[in-house]
């Protein structure tokens, strides 16, 4: 069985997976190639927005698994993303070294201020690069999966458990908040310097981790796509419709639901340890409760429940976002709730839907 | 010297220790003949006694029909025997040796109990031969479950069932796009592809035109024999019709048991339906 079976009859997912190598290829290309007076140059500001973006959308497709499929509607995700951010920065962090603003070669500017004299055990192992990625998959995992097993055995479902994937993330918040923690409280972690050895400013890295961040997508749209199409797919969506049903047949929901819900805070983590090299910072907000809604909010303009449009929603969302703080600055907020009530009003499936509404007619 | 001896009998290499018996996948127990023990079963809901020392033996292969008036505990014994609702006292076993009471529903339905609702309840977004496919007997942990293909026996299963339901025309449709009838016989089917020992079906016939109704009747009636099959039914016609034994609850217990006629000629069972 090859990797492309699971795009066989997924029409959407093949033209989203070719505009994702297409932009893979050409935006490197026109940045690079292109001299800056060129109408089609690409700045290197702009390589970074789009590869923001691709974060989101990965992000996006991993709330999707989750909702669209399986019926959780997770608002805490935001918390997964954070995670695996925190984890990119740590390592980010001690990379630094000596040219931190004190200079110490050990400990981040923010322990030296809290005059702290040696590296709490949990920062142990970051300054490797393989430990990192590791961590960016392991904490969040681990999260989700200890949260998931006792919630999803007392079966807890539906509204009950979206309040408490918010309370999940909103104290998490809290806690990186606090100096104490040793996470840089409500400056988090910044001011980073290069990762593995690759200067942050230089055009050359910023490209990489562009392309870095469209593979990750690509891959782990297809991830999700292989699940979705398996037997464990079909139980996914059973349980979405007909939980004690799908009880009775055999099935123990409990175990399905905890390991899709693993593997989509283990992409959620991936996609914020892409971020955070681009945005350059991570802090606490990135758990805010209302970050997670945002992300529910880009599934459900995409169109729930196909994964590529959860990754079309998350682009056109902060697209949108992008250009009406620029074109509105004073209104952007209230052109932005228009947009999603007139949505979730008329495009019950959001925007994809609408283009399979289309192509059905013709 | 005596502790020699209980460390060599801990370490007996023939023994097997208690919880290394594997508790699911036990085939079950059929030598005495009777499939379903229930025992002194009792259960209350906020001081309600919805199972009051609740007595009552299937047999293998019988087709075996519960009525009573509404209340009298019908829906709550199915719970008890499929694991969603656990007794206060009494003991629940499958054949000989499988006790019940221990098992999740997920393990219940393993062992050999199918149970249709009262309520059909097929999934709707899968298509007639997906909910088939997803029901079918097998290892349904997660890891074999996403692993899992089709092999031409198990499209032959699919197929024998599809055509044992009636259903061969509409296999690509959405089972949310089935008549009412047809998404019971869909649920019936669903049962059938768990190799279930013991069928348990609740008010199949609900909703259902006359001739839907007679369909039903000749597939359960083929059905047992090969497969125990317990239905609990409101419509006495429908009895009549498929009934060889039937048992009578009443607030919980049982109150007749016998043939269609014994039981109708019950003077308990009359003053218990007309109220006199």
């Amino acid at each position: 069985m090859s990797v492309f079976n699971p795009l066989k009859q997924d029409r959407g997912g093949q033209i989203f997976l070719a505009v994702l190598l297409l932009a893979m290829v050409l935006v490197p290309a026109f940045n690079l190639m292109l001299p800056e007076a060129s109408p089609f140059h690409v700045s290197t500001y702009t390589v970074t927005l789009l590869g923001k973006y691709l974060a989101f959308a990965l992000l996006a497709v991993a709330v999707d698994l989750a909702w669209g499929y399986l019926g959780i509607l997770s608002l805490g995700h935001g918390a997964f993303f954070a995670l695996g951010g925190y984890a990119m920065g740590m390592y980010l962090m001690r990379q630094i070294g000596e040219r931190g603003v004190y200079g110490n070669p050990l400990l981040p500017d923010f322990m030296v201020f809290l005059n702290w004299d040696s590296l709490p055990w949990f920062w142990y192992g970051f300054d490797m690069f393989w430990f990192a990625l590791l961590m960016v998959m392991l904490a969040p995992g681990l999260l989700a999966f200890v949260f998931g097993w006792f919630a999803f055995r007392s079966r807890v479902t539906g509204v009950y458990l979206s309040i408490i994937t918010q309370a999940l993330t909103y104290a998490l918040m809290l806690a990186f908040f606090r100096n104490e923690m040793g996470f840089g409280g409500n400056n988090g972690l910044t001011d980073f310097k290069d990762i593995i050895g690759f200067n942050l400013q230089e055009d050359g890295t910023r490209i990489a981790l562009f392309v870095a961040t469209a593979l990750m997508l690509g891959l782990g749209y297809i991830a999700c796509r292989a699940i979705v199409v398996s037997r464990l797919g079909r139980v996914a969506v059973a349980i979405r419709d007909a939980e004690d049903r799908t009880r009775f047949v055999g099935y123990r929901v409990e175990y399905v639901k905890l390991a899709i819900f693993t593997f989509s805070a283990v992409l959620a983590g991936i996609a914020g340890a892409l971020y955070v090299p681009q945005v350059g910072i991570i802090n606490p907000g990135e758990f805010s409760p209302l970050n997670s809604i945002e992300i529910v909010i880009w599934v459900a303009v995409g169109g729930r429940a196909t994964l590529y449009g959860a990754a079309a929603g998350a682009i056109m969302v902060n697209y949108g976002k992008s250009y009406f703080t620029a074109a509105l600055p004073e209104v952007w907020l209230f052109a932005l709730g228009a947009l999603f009530v007139l949505v979730t009003l008329f495009l019950p499936k959001g925007v994809i839907g609408l283009l399979n509404r289309k192509r059905v007619e013709t | 010297m005596n502790s020699l001896q209980n460390l060599r009998e801990l370490m007996r290499r023939d023994r097997v220790f208690e919880f290394m018996l594997q508790k699911t996948g036990l085939e079950v127990d059929l030598s005495h003949g009777t499939i379903l023990y229930l025992e002194d079963v009792s259960v209350s809901f906020d001081g309600f006694k919805a199972i009051s020392d609740l007595n009552l033996y299937i047999d293998a292969g019988e087709l075996r029909c519960i009525i009573g008036p509404n209340g009298a505990g019908k829906t709550t014994m199915m719970d008890i025997i499929t694991g969603k609702t656990r007794p206060d006292s009494g003991s629940a076993f499958f054949g000989q040796n499988i006790n019940l009471l221990q098992l999740s529903e997920a393990q219940i339905a393993q062992a050999g109990i199918g149970r249709k609702f009262q309520k059909p309840t097929v999934f709707e977004f899968h298509t007639v031969f997906e909910n088939l496919e997803l029901s079918m007997a097998g290892d349904k942990r997660v890891w074999p479950t996403f692993r899992a293909r089709l092999d031409g026996a198990q499209q032959k299963r699919i197929g024998d069932v599809l055509e044992i339901i009636g259903l061969q025309e509409s296999r690509n449709k959405y089972a949310g796009s089935l008549s009412h009838g047809q998404k019971q016989w869909l649920e019936i089917g669903m049962l059938l592809m768990q190799n279930p020992k013991l069928l348990l079906v609740d008010e199949p016939v609900a909703g259902m035109t006359h001739q839907e109704m007679e369909r039903t009747a000749e597939l359960l009636t083929s059905l047992a024999g090969e497969h125990t099959v317990v239905v609990v039914e409101h419509d006495m016609d429908f009895v009549r019709s498929i009934a060889r034994k039937v048992t009578v609850l009443h607030q919980g217990s049982v109150l007749a048991e016998g043939s269609m006629d014994e039981v109708q000629n019950n003077r308990r069972v009359v003053e218990v339906y007309l109220g006199e």
